[in-house]
């Protein structure tokens, strides 16, 4: 790794050490990570969307028009259309004529519930309910073993749980007698789907903090190897520029504790 | 009595710093230390390995990387695992990524695994051992980067007609045309299967909109917050596999014998969970007795 | 023109869009391919707006000295660098004066802000335009890098997919790293078995949480491990389908609202 990628490494430890020390308190150095990244990400953004799509999409295709001519005469002058409506959308920041950039927003809540209604009805609700409604396989109710997900038992578990969990959704009617005693079962299953998503998220966050971990130990290892003289970039600025870091972070810590200190005896 | 009291409500009243501390102290020792646990493989995600692996040469997989980089802990080991898989056994690439800052995330991953598969390497699974020589994987060839575009309800469905419709060139401005590998590449028709790796809710829309329209075979990696929302699909047919967070990535590493972050950091996870049980525990210790307290002291 | 006409696009588009489902086509296929295409271009000048208003906060913050003001610089910044790094690249073996022409342009884009802002706007104005002929001499000047608008060599700028890799991404994914400490926490105070269902909330987020355990004794770590199995594809399903179902059913009634016009509240007041 050369020098200057090492510097960049270097650059996102930092930044991720800044951003960590918020669990201890809000301070400067969170406050600065949390600025900038949303700078940053905005300008990534930027950049995407215009070499990404304002180009190709419709800058290229009016590029035999002329300005004058308002790129009406290109071949495939049709994509001013899209491009006003889009620029319309800018009369929100008028307060006169704001009113004008519901037009475009018109046409794309149109479109978009209009692709919603047949695709999500088939797929969320008419698939799933087939799914549902499979032929109970009497013969084979616990398959030998009652944790079969497969057996005839689990599909019934599985069919009477949505009906349950669909029931305990259902407030136009109270939840009395019967119907309230379905919700219960209802309710039952959806804490156990919940308690499932709970295990795996705390999975999911824990990951977060390996991923983090990880990318240190790649920074440490990176700088240890550079230090090898063996190593074809080698040179003794790797592990300087990793103590310089280390020591950044321990003298923060000492001011830290000193500060909490002198706060505890005054 | 009232030296339980103590404990308990200064149990209670703790400080989440040190809870904090804790956590980090126990990551940090376990990570230090190096050793494995062994992972068994799921169903969901064996479906999903079968299914690439018998791929033959020269088929297309689009592979839809979903994320930003919040999610990146889980969802780019997958990324790395299943593309490095794909490309060492030929099969081409076209990639997507339909959230905000996911091209970073493509691009960042692209790069990567190029580099890792210049060198020569063996795997061996399925007990067969697989040899592969290193090679240099060339954009246009080998995959297809088409990026970013807004609404991706809307560009799921274009892709349908046809990739050109939303994508005219790909992401580094090269026209799809131009490209070698999408030669006759119109649709999802000419693509093998769809993998979407996603931590946001693009993924219902590659169920509704892509798979439930398109009717291609749908593979999805997700977070672990999302994964347990999504099985009622894997059930009614419409997703044909899910890998769920990092346990999914380190099961789709384990099939493939190329362990990597995820594998690394299951003994991590291990360690941590059992952190955060015990804080269960004790919390509920502490409430219990806190409130068996207050009642005798309200008595 | 200016309450109805909007509904009545809503309503057009959208049974338009609803009716070429499930009656295809060829003139309506067309009419269809088109509007993805275009609802995509307008989009994009919607996500503008966004970056716009993001720039309008910061500099208002600048201007009446808000709290955490000074942070507002680092924003924009940010921003900027961005969007430098993005339109330029190298085009030889070195970068030349490249860093001295994106500080320049940094320099100049601050005294441009403060000249917006400050009351002495002359001595703002002055320093920027001395930046400004620094960064134009450079630009016109050193051929080791160029700018490119219309074609995507801004992409593939080393600079850019660093500030990308090492800046944006180590942030993003630390601040939701931050919630693993979060929920240790969430775990330590609120998850209670305060009653029966709060239990069984409990007890299967404990078993799907040690379902990859392998040290335990008597046999446990299968029966953990196919119990949890068992409970992802058993009950958690049902649980889910019901709420799969019921959203579908929302998504689907509330389009059908919105598109009939009995739903008006998303265009706002006015």
């Amino acid at each position: 790794m050369e020098f200057s990628d090492f510097l960049w490494m270097t650059c996102g430890i930092f930044l991720t050490l800044a951003t960590f020390s918020f669990l201890y308190k809000d301070n400067p150095f969170y406050k600065f990570a949390e600025h900038l990244v949303v700078g940053v990400s905005a300008g990534f953004t930027i950049i995407v969307l215009w070499h990404g799509t304002l180009v190709p999409n419709l800058f290229q295709k009016l590029e035999d028009g002329n300005w004058f001519m308002l790129w009406l005469n290109s071949s495939e002058w049709w994509y001013v259309v899209p491009a006003v409506l889009g620029l319309l959308m800018w009369t929100r920041f008028s307060k006169k004529y704001s009113w004008v950039s519901r037009w475009p927003m018109g046409l794309y809540i149109g479109i978009s519930t209009g692709i919603a209604i047949p695709l999500e009805m088939s797929n969320r609700v008419n698939k799933q309910l087939y799914a549902m409604m499979v032929e109970i396989d009497w013969a084979n109710f616990f398959g030998g073993n009652i944790l079969s997900t497969t057996s005839g038992f689990a599909q019934l578990l599985i069919f009477l749980g949505t009906i349950a969990g669909l029931v305990y959704f259902f407030f136009s009617k109270e939840h009395k007698g019967v119907f309230g005693g379905v919700a219960t079962f209802g309710i039952w299953i959806l804490m156990i789907g919940f308690g499932a998503s709970f295990g795996y998220t705390v999975m999911a966050r824990v990951s977060l903090f390996i991923n983090r971990m990880q990318d240190t130990k790649a920074w440490g290892v990176e700088a240890f190897n550079a230090s090898d003289v063996a190593n074809p970039h080698y040179s003794s600025m790797y592990p300087i520029v990793f103590y310089l870091l280390v020591a950044f972070v321990v003298g923060y810590i000492i001011k830290e504790i000193m500060d909490h200190l002198k706060r505890k005896n005054a | 009595m009232t030296e339980h009291k103590n404990i308990f409500d200064k149990m209670m009243t703790l400080d989440r710093r040190w809870v904090f501390l804790f956590l980090i102290i126990v990551c940090v020792a376990t990570y230090v230390v190096d050793f494995e646990i062994p992972i068994n493989t799921e169903p969901e995600v064996e479906s999903i390995f079968n299914f690439l692996d018998s791929l033959p040469e020269n088929d297309i997989v689009l592979i839809a990387i979903d994320y930003d980089p919040n999610n990146l802990a889980e969802l780019h080991p997958m990324t790395y695992a299943v593309v490095e898989h794909l490309w060492r056994k030929k099969v081409k690439i076209i990639f997507t990524s339909l959230s905000q800052l996911g091209p970073a995330m493509a691009d960042q991953a692209i790069r990567d695994i190029s580099d890792s598969l210049k060198v020569d390497k063996t795997y061996n699974y399925n007990g067969v051992e697989h040899n592969f020589k290193g090679r240099e994987i060339v954009n246009g060839v080998d995959y297809t980067f088409l990026g970013f575009k807004p609404y991706y309800a809307l560009i799921i469905l274009g892709m349908g007609q046809d990739f050109r419709l939303n994508f005219p060139s790909d992401y580094y401005g090269t026209p799809l045309d131009d490209l070698p590998m999408m030669q006759g590449v119109i649709n999802y028709d000419q693509v093998a299967c769809v993998v979407d790796l996603s931590g946001g809710n693009i993924t219902d829309a590659w169920i509704s909109y892509g798979q439930g329209r398109f009717n291609f075979p749908l593979m999805l990696g997700l977070t672990g917050v999302m994964v347990s929302q999504y099985y009622p699909f894997l059930g009614s047919g419409q997703v044909s596999g899910i890998m769920g967070g990092l346990l999914g990535a380190a099961q789709y590493e384990e099939l493939a014998d190329n362990p990597g972050r995820a594998k690394d950091g299951m003994r991590v996870q291990l360690y941590a969970h059992y952190v955060i049980i015990l804080f269960i525990i004790l919390g509920n210790i502490g409430y219990f007795m806190t409130r068996r307290n207050r009642l005798k002291g309200g008595n | 023109m200016k309450r109805q006409l909007p509904f009545l696009l809503v309503f057009i588009f959208g049974a338009f869009m609803t009716i070429q489902y499930y009656i295809p086509h060829e003139s309506s296929e067309f009419v269809y391919t088109f509007l993805l295409d275009w609802t995509m271009i307008i989009g994009i000048f919607a996500l503008a707006l966004g970056i716009w208003s993001l720039y309008q906060v910061s500099v208002e913050k600048i201007k009446h000295k808000k709290e955490n003001w000074v942070y507002s610089y680092v924003t924009l910044f940010g921003l900027f660098i961005m969007v430098v790094l993005g339109f330029t690249f190298k085009v030889g073996d070195s970068w030349g004066l490249y860093s001295v022409f994106v500080i320049a342009l940094m320099a100049f884009l601050y005294c441009l802000i403060n000249a917006s802002i400050a009351k002495s706007k002359g001595l703002w104005f002055g320093l920027s335009g001395v930046a400004l002929v620094v960064l134009l001499g450079i630009a016109y000047f050193d051929d080791s890098w160029g700018v490119a608008f219309m074609t995507s060599e801004g992409l593939r700028n080393t600079m850019f997919t660093n500030f990308a890799d090492f800046v944006m991404t180590p942030i993003l994914a630390t601040m939701f790293a931050l919630l693993a400490f979060f929920i240790a926490s969430a775990a330590y105070r609120a998850f209670r078995a305060r009653n029966v269902l709060a239990s069984l909330l409990l007890v299967s987020a404990i078993i799907v949480m040690l379902r990859f355990n392998p040290y335990m004794p008597f046999g446990l770590p299968e029966l953990i491990a196919e119990l949890s199995n068992w409970l992802m594809n058993v009950p958690n399903l049902a649980a889910q389908r019901a709420i799969v179902i019921g959203i579908g059913l929302g998504i689907v009634a509330t389009s059908l609202k919105v598109i009939l016009g009995i739903e008006r509240g998303y265009m706002g007041k006015g």
